[in-house]
């Protein structure tokens, strides 16, 4: 194993850890938009991804990429509108209850 | 590496902590959102400076496609799809996860890296492809399962958890090996097609009821394969994204397992109802008498009151019945009756499902509680509406230690002056067990889809 390798497991277990204690906190309430929002942080594998379709290396290797891409960018982007979407929905009992009706 | 690059991934993780920080309320999560959507810019920028990027065309092409998709999936899929939606993405992550790593292996393979393929990396890379793989395809069985594709029940063979465990120690030792002997490529693929395999294998046996914890664990998987992506690459952001997100299908996996009384190992291998052939049984055959409503009794017994307690379950989702209710909610408190929601963890088929379905209603968050939260109140309440829930409203789970659910935390349903149950039909619930709160002396049920019995008892109260 490298440094660099070590490096990256103290990295991923303070992360973790990090996650852990935090997203204990978050409150069942917002459990779904949580799973859909992790999910489009997920997509950061569109890091890797775009680095595969961009080089070039091989039509093997890029065309793998372009899939990659794909399938990454859907979850960001879809990840992170669809958690908007859900969060909008969520409000207080408040004055607003009249005009929420449509 | 590139120093600009390196910054931004730095910004990138701080972005993606403070986000997930928003996520702890319900006032910041809409501003943790941001955050992390400018993280993930921010990363995606840093990328484009990569050196070995050569040309823009398909990133550009494809990253426009996808985003149409996603732009498009995001506003027309309704609400009570989302478990669906879910299960797709963990697909879709999980499937890019495994190609970059396939990906770059082929690449090392063709000697067309900077460097030889090390052990660490292609122990990565593995992990990465077996993770991958698995949640690739057992998240498109989950997806199929609620889709309705695939039968949601059980599908059960003999030695089946063996054949399973064999196999992922199998893909284990093939893991092994390869980070023994990193060039040979047949062991490569084998391994990614015995993950995909597996991934199928282990989705079949579980029924609807569990697809909660399967989803959360999926999750985790997906962050997995995304975080041995950053260990392939040498690259932090990703190690931290895919650990958050581990973290975070892990902690959904615990909750969802805890609420139903079952271990991890309990969801995925048990095959709930199994062997409990007698749980399966119409309630008619218990010789209890089920008492029927009709539908202005139900209206008088909700207004006469002054505490309602609203139970909803997978049947809301299915009847598509969230609107009737908080209809119904607003003309009971315009009549002077307090109407709460009981959201038990478990209630649908992912975690949070009922509130989200609520949510879309108009219904206010702070009428939706939580099961330890509203379970003292179900004594003082005058009448407990269960609309579309069964397990996790059946007082068997406190009473009879042999019920398969015994000791699975429920809702005190049962406490009420009055239960009211909305049903389909007689059928048992998912988990094919017997319901005793349907024939206690105190319940009654009406009979009728959901959302249609609620609409007639909205005109009954209006």
């Amino acid at each position: 194993m490298t440094h660099e390798m070590f490096l990256g497991l103290y990295v991923f277990v303070l992360a973790a850890f990090v996650g852990y204690g935090t997203i204990r906190g978050v409150p069942p309430l917002l459990h779904t938009p949580l799973m859909a929002f992790t999910n489009a942080i997920s997509g950061i594998s569109l890091v890797g991804s775009i680095v595969a379709a961009g080089a070039e290396k091989s039509t093997f290797s890029t065309t793998l990429g372009f899939i990659a891409v794909l399938c990454a960018s859907i979850n960001v982007v879809g990840g992170f509108l669809i958690t908007d979407r859900m969060l909008k929905m969520f409000r207080k009992r408040g004055p607003s209850k009249s005009e929420a009706k449509k | 590496m590139n120093i600009y690059a390196e910054i931004l991934y730095f910004v990138a993780s701080v972005l993606f902590i403070l986000g997930i920080r928003g996520l702890t309320s319900a006032e910041t999560a809409r501003r943790g959102v941001i955050y992390a959507e400018i993280g993930m810019a921010a990363a995606v920028a840093g990328t484009f400076l990569h050196t070995d990027i050569t040309t823009y065309r398909w990133i550009l092409i494809s990253a426009g496609i996808g985003s149409a998709i996603g732009i498009a999936m995001s506003a027309l899929i309704p609400m009570t799809k989302m478990p669906e939606r879910i299960a797709l993405s963990h697909a879709f992550g999980g499937l890019a996860a495994a190609l970059v790593g396939v990906s770059e292996y082929s690449l090392y393979m063709a000697g067309l890296n900077h460097h030889e393929l090390s052990r660490g990396t292609m122990g990565a890379l593995g992990f990465e492809v077996l993770f991958g793989g698995l949640t690739f395809t057992g998240s498109l069985m989950a997806f199929g399962k609620l889709q309705g594709f695939i039968p949601s029940r059980n599908i059960t063979y003999p030695y089946q958890n063996q054949s399973n465990i064999a196999m992922f120690g199998a893909a284990v030792l093939i893991l092994v090996a390869l980070t023994i002997w990193p060039a040979a490529q047949p062991l490569f693929y084998l391994m990614f097609f015995v993950a995909m395999a597996l991934g199928v294998l282990m989705v079949i046996p579980i029924g609807g009821a569990d697809m909660p914890v399967v989803i959360s664990l999926l999750n985790s998987y997906a962050g997995l394969a995304a975080s041995a992506t950053g260990f392939a690459l040498e690259n932090n952001v990703l190690i931290i994204a895919g650990a958050l997100d581990g973290a975070s299908g892990f902690i959904l996996s615990v909750v969802m397992s805890r609420a139903m009384n079952r271990s991890f190992a309990n969801v995925l291998f048990g095959a709930f109802g199994q062997g409990d052939g007698t749980g399966a049984a119409q309630i008619g055959a218990s010789g209890a008498e089920v008492r029927e409503a009709s539908v202005g009794d139900a209206a008088m017994l909700l207004s006469s009151g002054t505490k309602v307690i609203v139970c909803p379950g997978y049947g809301m989702a299915v009847a598509q019945a969230q609107h009737a209710v908080q209809k119904m909610a607003e003309l009971l408190e315009k009549e002077g009756v307090e109407v709460k929601y009981a959201i038990h963890p478990v209630a649908g088929r992912m975690p949070g499902h009922m509130n989200v379905l609520l949510a879309e209603a108009n219904v206010p968050y702070d009428a939706l509680k939580e099961l330890e939260e509203i379970n003292d109140e179900f004594a003082q309440a005058d009448v407990a509406l269960i609309v579309g829930a069964n397990d996790v409203v059946n007082p068997a789970a406190k009473t009879n230690p042999n019920s398969p659910i015994y000791g699975m935390p429920v809702l005190n349903a049962d406490l009420a002056k009055t239960c009211i149950v909305l049903k389909r039909s007689m059928n048992p619930g998912f988990a094919g067990i017997e319901n005793e709160l349907f024939t206690m002396p105190n319940t009654v049920l009406v009979f009728g889809d959901a959302k249609d019995t609620i609409e007639k008892i909205n005109e009954a109260l209006g």
